[in-house]
């Protein structure tokens, strides 16, 4: 029981790391960006490339994938993201969507449409038991690295100028500006920051989410619903809707095989159905 | 000496040639090629192609063309369209591939309707050749190596195992052919668990078998993708340093994924009917030959030689009937065919229009830098027990 | 009917019988463009973004195809219990749909169709989960017309069905239930405000976008004989997403012209190269949103008012 929580809330971790961006974007610019899972896939990528061709060890590509991540994030930001601001929701659709394509298409010529291996360092590999429980190496460096980077998140948004910024811009953009807050710039940042993130996201999962060409629209779902459900905007939210949705998955699978993905989606449309502002109540 | 008589003897048969090169033969080919599942029509078409290298492309004086398309998945839907346009538009001579036993089902009534022989390359649910009465199967079926796994494991003193398959047609054909196989030799199947056929998330799934601690876990899901992600599941959760062997059909240890995979596939033992490593002249000219034809490719995999075969089947077709290809004929000529495949001696059994062959056990080696699997045992004749 | 309409629709009756190869790729174009059709009601008229319209989709190719499984191979009828079966199942979807904000209505549309996806895939005793439904044996259309294995029966069956719905859909959107819908997309606050019934026009609209969704499904099941669960799929939901807004959202023709445009490349370029086929459909969406917001249609359209 024990074992399957922490599994659960190994994996919402990931989601949660790669989707904190996402809520970010949804909240801060109301842009709906269906490719947020592409800067995931494309930091796992770079985070392959590094070890197995440039044979970089796993925690030196981590934050090669961050920086790589977040570099296509802002240029892609400042040339195409934002001229759709304003756009419809359909529009904003529709360009992600392109987006996922090209960068799908893009990674299968490159690098085959097959999973992608990658050996982690034998101090992170096996298990280690506790109150007899057996607990996975590389799971709990997860947890204990997103709840790192979580709470780091969660200072920057709290207490430096930047949040403040941020947290100004996302309750009302125009009073913000009328503040004399550069929310183009805010913007700009929490975009890059956002899909570093989730690159760094991307990188860290493979081991448990895997990693192949189809990588944004498989997981497009769970990170789009981690988004909704927790409310875009916060980080509370997504994190509590990343943790709920990861335990409830895999404890659906271990307990009751048979129903699948089926009670993931089903508890979806019930919480939005009962908070259809999300779980973290902030402005949709 | 050079007659008149001669020169007008050559003259004639010169002639003569045009005439006699007559048209191609078509064979449509139907399989995913993009993917998560692309390299299951890649081994087929390199299989076709290896056949091509060795034997030639030109029967009975009539050249055989390959019309390739693709299904994109385990997409019935598409097969069917598919292959309702090759058999109206392109007007093929022969059907041939199907990746997935969903396909093959979908495009059987066309088959029969168009009265077109159709070559199954993998497909392998029982179920398959008896939809149409011109379906023919050389690549296996699911019990046909899963029972002697059953057997072999029972043989060598495991009592308690626990199943875990693909939730689609050939997975619970695999788990029923387990089953029924290994109670009748006296063993117990502590529990089972079907997995979904997309996207399965292997953890939960794996945690259970652990915890229930049988002596060892019999698996089958798709090959390539899955079994990597399997086979990290296995590892990453220590199941067999906790004493729990690992026996499976051989799509787990697929020979195009097996280096891929690497250590951890050290010692596990499979059950089935094509090994890269197979010892016979045969199987060498096979490998020789794929490598010069397929560079874009590592080894042949089972799916490999599912090609060559049913390439190996129409040659012999087109060699016997020539410019007389008719669907029926073929059928009693295809419905008795034996062959010397690379895996070793393979017939069809004309009841069931279904393949016989022998299924080998095996475990993965390290020859050098390479994995291989290794046969040790093996059950010849197998026929499907599924029917 | 203008002229130009009198035109547009001889090329389908032309093709019949200038291309009997291509028939098959033809019904599909059809059925497809059918369901493209109930999408634009829901999108293009009624301003509701749906990820999930296969769900409809899927439902009435369900319907029909069980019906044909267990004996009933009529196809008239099995197409009427598909309309219904999804006309039943959007009229429960419409409640969840017409409240909440855009962002969450979009979860709530791809979510049921994930669900119902799941839900299908689950009861595979019943519905053939991945293998697919088969022994789809139909009776002769109308008693005279068996559904031959050239597509011939299929392809004009497809179209008079689409013919029918389209002509419906034509009359519907001109009438005042139609201005009522585009009002509710401009502004829907302000249509609340002068009385008009917004809640019961959106669940009417979306009810009916469903059945028609649901006779597309059916066509598909009786056509090809098949049910596979990509019927339910995310992919159709977004594949159809994206033939609506090439051909032009809220104009009926532009889901037409859309979808065939867009099966017709996707059958010949996919056809050389998947992953090239992929790239350049993801590049011309990106490259449609910025410069053609209003599909081939709003591209004509504008070129004729420039002149």
């Amino acid at each position: 029981m024990i074992g399957v929580l922490f599994d659960g809330v190994a994996y919402g971790s990931v989601l949660f790391l790669v989707s904190v961006g996402l809520s970010v974007t949804m909240g801060l610019m109301n842009f709906v960006n269906l490719a947020h899972g592409a800067f995931a896939m494309a930091g796992g990528y770079v985070c392959v490339v590094a070890m197995t061709r440039l044979g970089v060890p796993f925690l030196a590509a981590l934050p090669l994938a961050f920086l790589a991540s977040a570099a296509a994030g802002a240029v892609l930001e400042r040339t195409l993201y934002r001229r759709l601001y304003g756009a419809s929701h359909l529009d904003q659709v529709l360009f992600s969507i392109g987006l996922t394509f090209m960068s799908i298409a893009t990674a299968t010529w490159l690098f085959g449409p097959s999973q992608q291996p990658v050996r982690l360092p034998e101090f992170l590999r096996g298990q280690v038991s506790f109150a007899g429980v057996d607990f996975g190496i590389y799971r709990l460096f997860l947890v204990a690295a997103v709840a790192v980077i979580t709470l780091l998140l969660g200072a920057l948004v709290a207490r430096t100028r930047f949040g403040a910024r941020l947290r100004a811009a996302v309750d009302d953009p125009q009073a913000a500006r009328g503040l004399g807050i550069d929310v183009d710039r805010v913007f700009s940042v929490a975009f890059a920051l956002g899909s570093g993130l989730a690159g760094l996201g991307g990188a860290l999962g493979i081991e448990v989410l895997g990693l192949d060409a189809s990588f944004p629209l498989k997981f497009m779902v769970y990170f789009l619903l981690v988004v909704v459900v927790g409310g875009a905007g916060s980080v509370r939210g997504p994190l509590a809707a990343a943790l709920l949705l990861g335990v409830l998955d895999v404890a659906g699978k271990y307990y009751v095989p048979q129903a699948g993905a089926f009670v993931i989606y089903a508890a979806m449309v019930v919480l939005l159905i009962a908070f259809p502002a999300g779980l973290g109540r902030r402005r949709a | 000496m050079i007659t008149t008589r001669k020169v007008l003897a050559a003259l004639a048969a010169a002639l003569a040639i045009p005439a006699a090169a007559a048209e191609p033969v078509k064979v449509g080919v139907v399989a995913p090629f993009s993917g998560g599942a692309a390299d299951f029509g890649r081994q087929m078409e390199g299989g076709i192609k290896a056949y091509f290298k060795l034997h030639g492309d030109t029967f009975a004086g009539r050249k055989i063309e390959i019309l390739v398309r693709d299904t994109t998945g385990p997409n019935p839907e598409i097969a069917k369209r598919l292959v309702q346009e090759l058999v109206t538009r392109d007007k093929v001579d022969f059907l041939a591939g199907f990746g997935f036993t969903p396909e093959a089902l979908a495009a059987a009534p066309v088959a029969t309707e168009a009265k077109t022989p159709m070559i199954v390359m993998n497909a392998a649910s029982s179920v398959v050749t008896t939809r149409s009465p011109y379906i023919v199967r050389f690549s296996m079926t699911l019990p046909q190596v899963s029972a002697p796994m059953a057997a072999w494991a029972a043989k060598n003193g495991i009592r308690k195992v626990y199943t875990l398959v693909t939730d689609y047609a050939p997975g619970i054909d695999s788990e029923t052919a387990f089953k029924a196989a290994f109670t009748a030799a006296g063993g117990e199947v502590v529990d089972s668990v079907r997995v979904p056929l997309r996207n399965p998330e292997f953890a939960p799934y794996v945690q259970r078998i652990k915890d229930a601690k049988p002596e060892a876990v019999f698996m089958f899901v798709p090959a390539g993708e899955q079994s990597v992600a399997f086979m990290k599941a296995f590892e990453e959760r220590g199941l067999a340093k906790a004493g729990i062997k690992l026996i499976a059909t051989g799509d787990l240890t697929d020979d195009n994924v097996l280096n891929a995979m690497g250590e951890p596939t050290l010692g596990v033992i499979t059950s089935h009917h094509y090994s890269a490593a197979h010892d016979s002249p045969e199987n060498k000219a096979f490998l020789k030959a794929w490598a010069e034809v397929n560079k874009d490719l590592k080894r042949p995999n089972f799916m490999g030689v599912g090609g060559y075969d049913g390439m190996a089947a129409i040659a012999e077709v087109v060699k016997k009937l020539g410019n007389n290809l008719d669907a029926d004929k073929a059928m009693e000529l295809l419905k008795n065919m034996k062959l010397t495949s690379p895996r070793g001696p393979i017939a069809i059994d004309p009841a069931t229009r279904d393949i016989v062959q022998t299924v080998y056990v095996r475990r993965v080696e390290k020859r050098g830098d390479e994995y291989w699997n290794v046969e040790f045992d093996k059950y010849p004749d197998v026929k499907d027990p599924g029917k | 009917m203008s002229r130009g309409e009198i035109a547009f629709w001889l090329v389908p009756l032309a093709a019949f019988f200038a291309l009997p190869g291509y028939l098959v790729l033809g019904s599909q174009v059809l059925i497809v463009a059918l369901f493209a059709l109930s999408l634009d009601l829901i999108l293009g008229y009624a301003g509701i973004l749906s990820l999930g319209h296969a769900a409809f989709f899927g439902v009435g190719a369900y319907t029909a195809g069980l019906l044909a499984a267990h004996g009933w191979g009529e196809p008239l009828s099995g197409l009427m219990a598909g309309a219904a079966a999804a006309a039943l199942a959007g009229f429960a979807a419409s409640f969840l749909v017409v409240r909440g904000e855009d962002l969450a209505r979009l979860m709530v549309t791809l979510g049921i169709g994930l669900l119902l996806y799941e839900a299908a895939n689950r009861a595979a005793p019943i519905t053939g989960g991945v293998d697919g439904l088969s022994g789809v044996t139909m009776w002769k259309l109308l008693g005279l017309f068996a559904f031959d294995i050239g597509g011939r029966t299929a392809y004009l069956y497809s179209l008079a069905v689409l013919v029918l719905v389209f002509a419906l859909l034509k009359r519907l959107t001109a009438s005042p239930f139609g201005l009522a819908l585009r009002g509710i997309r401009e502004n829907r606050v302000r249509m609340a405000a002068i009385g008009s019934p917004v809640r019961a026009r959106l669940v009417a609209a979306f009810t009916l976008g469903a059945a028609i969704a649901g006779i597309a499904g059916a066509l598909l099941a009786q056509t090809t004989q098949f049910v596979g669960l990509d019927t339910l799929g995310f992919n159709r939901s977004a594949e159809l997403l994206i033939m609506l807004v090439l051909g032009g959202t809220g104009r009926l023709y532009g889901a037409i012209i859309g979808t065939a445009v867009f099966m017709i490349a996707q059958d010949y370029l996919a056809g050389i190269n998947p992953v090239y086929w992929q790239f350049w459909l993801g590049l011309a969406l990106v490259v449609f949103v910025f410069f053609a917001r209003g599909g081939i249609l709003g591209a004509i359209e504008s070129l004729r008012s420039r002149r």
